[in-house]
């Protein structure tokens, strides 16, 4: 095995080229600050480049789509960061994008469209999984044996867009007898973060909504919550302090295990 | 003769306070917005069978669902029964549909039949009410009227059922002392009429009258009564289904006249910025009763309080103000109070109260995550979020009104285009030293 840098093309650099890459992929805020959820955008890269997929970012040029904005109620917001970003994509003649971030994938898809912007729209599970189906993408499961793996579902991947099977199928092709949750698919219980809630306080009530739902993750008494949003992902690790599990539960986006059983 | 007359009247009268009813009705409905038109015929029908006839929405919750499910196919079938009631009550004629045969057969009996499974049902309904604390029926919307409102209504199912039985038995046992054929299948009433034995011919006669005459002045009564209560429910929760929205539940309604705003400033050539002639400028979002669409008002008037929504809010489940089954009463609630006044003076009546702040407070509106699990739990597909991010566009574009983190997160997205404070240029940072393992 060798340890080979990736060079993650860049639109405007393969454009200036005069080449035209299949997929952009959409990195999103989330997959480009923060922190914790940056190793899932590293993660899922290395998967694109395993997979050898053809795709470029945007880089510098990406802006928010505007989802926190639009749901907070301020549709102008909205509308000019969309309209921007549909005349970027437009300048490029994209096609094809693929989000990792549920909120970036359902805007695209549903809210875009009224604007003019109409793309194939890929959730980076529904691309692992078509590549499972393929026979391309093989994976050997995960590491160490007997890992139990539970799955939160994202409210813009499950009951906005209907997507229950397709992360319970890469998860599963990971790792046999995936646990749920008492509230699972679309009775799933949110983790507390959309709307804009992510960025603000939460109003007064008697419990956080995401303690209410590691608590029920916790239940199933599995050894990785896996989850599939940036936001999902920063509530479920909180909740997991908050309950003193660090030690002994880990929360995971699909895609950091999907590269971690590929040993990328 | 007579009775012929009496009956005509009665239904006269039925249908002239009706007709009252739902020409209020839809005037009330002229001072809303237009919405989503209605297309795909095709589709609403199989979403009409799917949730409505076959119930699919409501089998999510599995005990309650189930009765409910029974009730209303029994519904359905009586309701045949009824309008040959109409019928024979009309034209003086007896058993009007009696001719369709083994159809006949078919009605008569599942219509006996469903008349004690849903009076069973019923009682089942009102021994839980009474007895067992059903988290699903309380809130703070949930006042003493609301209550209130669900025993008359189950009060009056359960007289309709058994007038109804007691209709069938009388006329079982009527026929069997005149040794007349039976017409129809009455597998409960049959039972039923050897209450009836050792009565005079002249009596049960009587019986009949009594029952058939009380069923149908129930159904009168009920017919009315239904528009003035939540359980308006059982005219319009087929039809709400029907006109429901086909949308994914992750799409959210184009604002047009931003759209022609934004277009005109990053394009000031372009012509698309002209409003369409004649177009008033309308008030941005949802700040009272007559902002709603009409599709929002037909939600609020189908809600039958059953709270399956609040039961699976995050924000309700975990001590927050909000409730979606609250949005949708208090829109109603408001409609109801302003009504008058708008039909009164127009659409511009104002009795310095709103829909927003008198009976929705921002605390509310503010903790609602936009999860969608009110709209996909609704069993005839109200969709509640619609009306709170409306409320929540008014709030922040007429209003500039927004929690400290949104403005924030505004600013952010305004400055930076992301909804923290990190420069664009740091967009990459994520990739430095990546690397991949690959095999030799």
């Amino acid at each position: 095995m060798e340890r080979v840098p990736i060079e993650v093309p860049v639109m405007a650099n393969v454009a200036a080229a005069g080449k035209k890459p299949e997929y952009l992929f959409w990195v999103g805020c989330a997959g480009a600050y923060d922190d914790r959820y940056r190793k899932v955008t590293r993660a899922f890269v290395k998967i694109l480049v395993h997979l050898k997929v053809d795709f470029a970012v945007l880089g510098s040029e990406e802006t928010c789509t505007g989802d926190p904005a639009r749901r907070a109620g301020n549709e102008m917001l909205y509308q000019m960061q969309a309209m921007q970003n549909i005349e970027t994509f437009n300048s490029y003649g994209i096609k094809k994008i693929i989000t990792i971030c549920p909120h970036c994938y359902n805007i695209f898809k549903n809210d875009y469209p009224d604007l003019g912007g109409r793309y194939e729209i890929i959730n980076y599970l529904e691309l692992i999984e078509k590549f499972i189906e393929s026979g391309q993408l093989k994976l050997p499961g995960v590491r160490e044996k007997g890992v139990r793996i539970t799955y939160h579902d994202p409210c813009y991947l499950g009951r906005a867009n209907g997507i229950y099977d397709t992360p319970r199928k890469v998860l599963g092709s990971l790792s046999p007898g995936l646990l749920e949750m008492e509230r699972n698919r679309s009775f799933a219980l949110c983790c507390g973060a959309g709307g804009a809630q992510m960025f603000k306080e939460a109003e007064k009530g008697d419990k956080e909504i995401f303690i209410e739902r590691t608590e029920e993750a916790l239940k199933t008494g599995a050894d990785v919550i896996a989850t599939a949003c940036p936001f999902c992902m920063t509530m479920i690790t909180d909740g997991i302090k908050y309950k003193n599990r660090e030690e002994n539960v880990k929360n995971y986006d699909i895609a950091e295990l999907v590269a971690e059983s590929l040993g990328l | 003769m007579n009775s012929q007359i009496i009956f005509a009247l009665l239904l006269l009268f039925t249908f002239a306070v009706f007709g009252y009813t739902l020409r209020r009705l839809a005037q009330l409905f002229s001072f809303t917005r237009k919405s989503f038109p209605i297309k795909n015929i095709g589709r609403r029908i199989m979403v009409t069978l799917k949730v409505a006839i076959g119930q699919s929405r409501i089998f999510r919750n599995p005990f309650s669902g189930f009765l409910h499910a029974l009730v209303f196919w029994g519904f359905c079938v009586i309701l045949i029964g009824s309008i040959e009631m109409v019928a024979d009550g009309l034209s003086g004629s007896e058993r009007a549909l009696s001719s369709m045969g083994g159809f006949y057969n078919f009605i008569t009996a599942s219509g006996d039949l469903f008349g004690l499974i849903i009076a069973i049902a019923i009682i089942v309904f009102i021994v839980r009410r009474i007895s067992m604390r059903v988290k699903r029926f309380e809130g703070i919307e949930m006042k003493k009227a609301s209550h209130t409102d669900a025993y008359i209504a189950l009060t009056m199912i359960l007289l309709l059922m058994l007038t109804l039985l007691g209709m069938n038995s009388a006329y079982y046992a009527l026929a069997e002392a005149g040794g007349d054929t039976i017409i129809g299948v009455y597998p409960v009433s049959s039972l039923l009429a050897s209450l009836f034995s050792g009565s005079e011919t002249a009596a049960i006669h009587i019986w009949h009258e009594i029952f058939w005459w009380s069923h149908i002045v129930l159904i009168f009564v009920f017919a009315n009564m239904l528009p003035y209560s939540k359980h308006f429910h059982v005219f319009l929760s087929v039809p709400n289904v029907f006109l429901s929205r086909l949308d994914p539940l992750g799409k959210m309604v184009n604002m047009e006249s931003i759209t022609r705003e934004v277009k005109l400033m990053m394009n000031p050539e372009t012509a698309y910025a002209a409003a369409p002639e004649g177009s008033e400028p309308e008030r941005f979002g949802v700040k009272d009763a007559e902002d709603v669409t009409w599709k929002n008002y037909f939600d609020s008037l189908s809600c039958t309080q059953c709270g399956r929504c609040s039961y699976v809010c995050p924000a309700n489940i975990t001590g927050k103000l909000l409730s979606p089954r609250k949005i949708m009463m208090d829109l109603r609630a408001r409609m109801k109070e302003k009504g008058p006044g708008m039909i009164k003076e127009g659409r511009g009546f104002n009795d310095n109260r709103s829909l927003l702040r008198d009976y929705i407070t921002e605390e509310e509106l503010w903790a609602c995550t936009t999860c969608n699990a009110c709209a996909r739990e609704c069993p005839i597909s109200i969709n509640q979020p619609e009306l709170i991010l409306e409320m929540r566009r008014y709030l922040v574009m007429e209003e500039g009104a927004a929690p400290g983190g949104l403005k924030a997160l505004f600013s952010n997205i305004e400055n930076n285009g992301a909804p923290w404070q990190y420069s664009r240029e740091d967009r990459m940072l994520w990739t430095t030293g990546l690397e991949i393992n690959q095999p030799n």
